[in-house]
């Protein structure tokens, strides 16, 4: 049984969405992770729940909120409109804005974890020997916390691939724009399709065993070098 | 103006709070001696700017660092830290770690050359090596290095053997030794090792809750009376001479100081070799007469200086006296110091039992 043009239509979206949303994501995460794990601020907490809501809020919640957001009449949709820009709603742009959001504890936490554990040490150590911030930061936190970007990235696109009552709530299913895999494989089932549905499902248990297995495998190879400990 | 300026007014908490007002030399070893807690780490620390002091003012060579309205970030003083731990970079090599320093140096001075600082470190079989395939003396070595590489113009150097075993301290501190005596660069060196102090400082600064309750040369600081007699019994001297005679049929070397002689057991030191040696006070007699006729082998002539009782101790007394300007403590019981009539002015014969060379 072989893919239909859909089903790699899908796959295809999938996968162009979930490096976008990945890539953005590492990016806009850095600053909130390095932020979240050295200021002793009392906004620490709520930020950090913020954060961290997605994880426990079911995505129909969140998708629904988002729509309301982005749509024409919301608080960011209207001031898009009014700059002549399309709506976000079932939009492939509108699609990587909210997995973005919902993705976003996936990436942060492990950056987070990565910045928290190196400690000041490392950084004190660098900039006696004059090394500026910025350099101190390219140079000495950026490749401690690697094992944290690599997790955040394994997880933060994983988690995007597998995304479902989001994409439905605020993509919808339109084909070539917002039918990714999690949805393609959701019509396939209300079509009855049970040998499609089951071969993108495979597809998936697959995908992620060999992402988590990679994943392991990598942070434990990595240990030893990043790990400041007592040397 | 040549002289590094230590002033500093840090609160900590309620119960401690760190107030020094300290001109050192700006050359050689002056070491921070205190136990911890005493605040010799957040000391080293302001002056790194690695901490901020309210009020304090820290200045090297006219040069200042920090002042009631100016701070310099620890990024920009010309500086080497050696931290207790080592903390190498682990996602670099030893080398890597050298390069970083070498790639962030301060090109317009040249304090020590990178082969030497290799030599003197013994380092040039790790190069290639990640700092956990490293032992811990190994890295610390390392680390010396990295400090120096960065080509400062003080070096400060937090306990750099307090994290390693005696076997490990015993292997490194030559090569600390060869360093002190090498660089021409000043170096602050926190211990709580009064054995690291004998061998290492020229100059000593004794810290004691948050404040330095004495300071000078070394040999002057350790021969004064203490003024707090808890370390009674530890209470050790400083005696540096040069060996001038070797008797290798009984295993002794003849030590000259301040026109004095001594007696040691023969180590690997040479003819015309300058050591240190450590005597402890309760390793010190005191004999009225000169008559030969004891077991110890060093018998000074010297002068009671001054005696001082420990308030926790009434059976114990300290007595201060001067072999030409070296001066020699003696722990003594109360009894005997009655018996003998001990007296400032007095001439004695100060019998030493042992004495630890140390260099």
């Amino acid at each position: 049984m072989l893919l239909s043009a859909g089903d790699i239509e899908a796959i295809w979206l999938t996968i162009k969405l979930a490096v976008l949303v990945t890539l953005l994501l590492l990016i806009v995460s850095t600053p909130i992770a390095w932020w979240l794990a050295r200021t002793g601020s009392w906004l620490k907490a709520p930020i950090n729940a913020i954060v961290a809501m997605p994880l426990v809020l079911p995505p129909t919640v969140l998708g629904f909120y988002l729509l309301i957001f982005l749509g024409p009449d919301g608080a960011l949709g209207a001031r898009l409109n009014q700059l002549g820009l399309s709506p976000l709603p079932f939009s492939f742009r509108g699609l990587v804005v909210a997995s973005m959001v919902y993705s976003l504890p996936f990436v942060v936490q492990p950056i987070q974890q990565a910045f928290s554990a190196m400690g000041q040490r490392p950084l004190e150590v660098a900039a006696t020997l004059r090394s500026s911030p910025w350099d101190r930061f390219i140079h000495v936190a950026l490749p401690l916390a690697k094992p944290g970007y690599l997790s955040a990235a394994v997880l933060g696109f994983a988690h995007t691939v597998g995304e479902f009552g989001v994409v439905l709530m605020i993509g919808g299913n339109i084909e070539g724009e917002t039918r990714v895999l999690s949805v393609q494989i959701y019509d396939h089932v209300e079509a009855l399709e049970y040998g499609q549905a089951h071969l993108l499902s495979l597809l998936m248990v697959a995908f992620a065993f060999c992402v988590l297995a990679l994943l392991y495998a990598v942070q434990k190879r990595s240990n030893s070098t990043t790990s400041i400990g007592p040397y | 103006m040549n002289e590094l300026t230590i002033r500093i007014n840090k609160k900590h908490s309620e119960a401690f709070s760190l107030t020094v007002d300290l001109l050192l030399p700006n050359r050689g070893v002056s070491a921070l001696f205190g136990r911890s807690g005493s605040g010799k780490t957040t000391l080293l620390r302001c002056v790194a700017g690695l901490e901020k002091s309210e009020d304090g003012e820290i200045k090297l060579n006219g040069k200042s660092w920090q002042s009631a309205n100016y701070w310099l970030p620890a990024h920009k003083r010309p500086i080497g830290y050696v931290f207790q731990e080592a903390s190498l970079f682990p996602h670099l090599t030893a080398k890597g770690n050298l390069d970083f320093a070498i790639k962030r140096a301060d090109s317009k001075r040249k304090v020590i050359d990178y082969a030497d600082v290799i030599d003197l470190m013994g380092i040039a079989p790790l190069l290639e090596k990640y700092p956990h395939q490293l032992s811990g003396g190994e890295r610390q070595r390392i680390a010396i290095a990295r400090a120096l590489l960065i080509q400062p113009e003080i070096l400060l150097m937090d306990e750099p053997l307090s994290a390693l075993d005696d076997e490990l301290k015993h292997d490194i501190l030559p090569y600390l030794e060869n360093l002190c005596q090498r660089v021409q660069i000043p170096i602050l060196y926190i211990s709580h090792s009064i054995d690291e102090v004998i061998r290492l400082a020229d100059y000593l600064v004794i810290l004691e809750n948050g404040k330095a309750v004495e300071q000078g040369a070394t040999q002057a600081v350790l021969g004064k009376l203490p003024t707090t007699f808890t370390q009674h019994q530890d209470t050790s001297i400083l005696i540096t001479g040069t060996i001038i005679e070797q008797n290798n049929e009984w295993g002794l070397s003849t030590l000259h100081f301040d026109q004095h002689r001594m007696m040691i057991r023969q180590g690997d030191e040479n003819i015309g070799d300058a050591v240190r040696l450590r005597v402890q006070s309760r390793d010190v007699s005191i004999s009225l007469s000169e008559e030969d006729n004891s077991s110890i082998l060093n018998r000074l002539p010297v002068v009671v200086d001054a005696l001082i009782k420990d308030p926790q101790d009434p059976s114990t007394i300290m007595v201060r006296m001067l072999a030409g300007n070296t001066p020699i403590l003696a722990s003594i019981t109360a009894l005997s110091a009655q018996k003998l009539k001990l007296h400032q002015g007095q001439q004695v014969i100060a019998q030493i039992k042992s004495a630890a060379v140390l260099r």
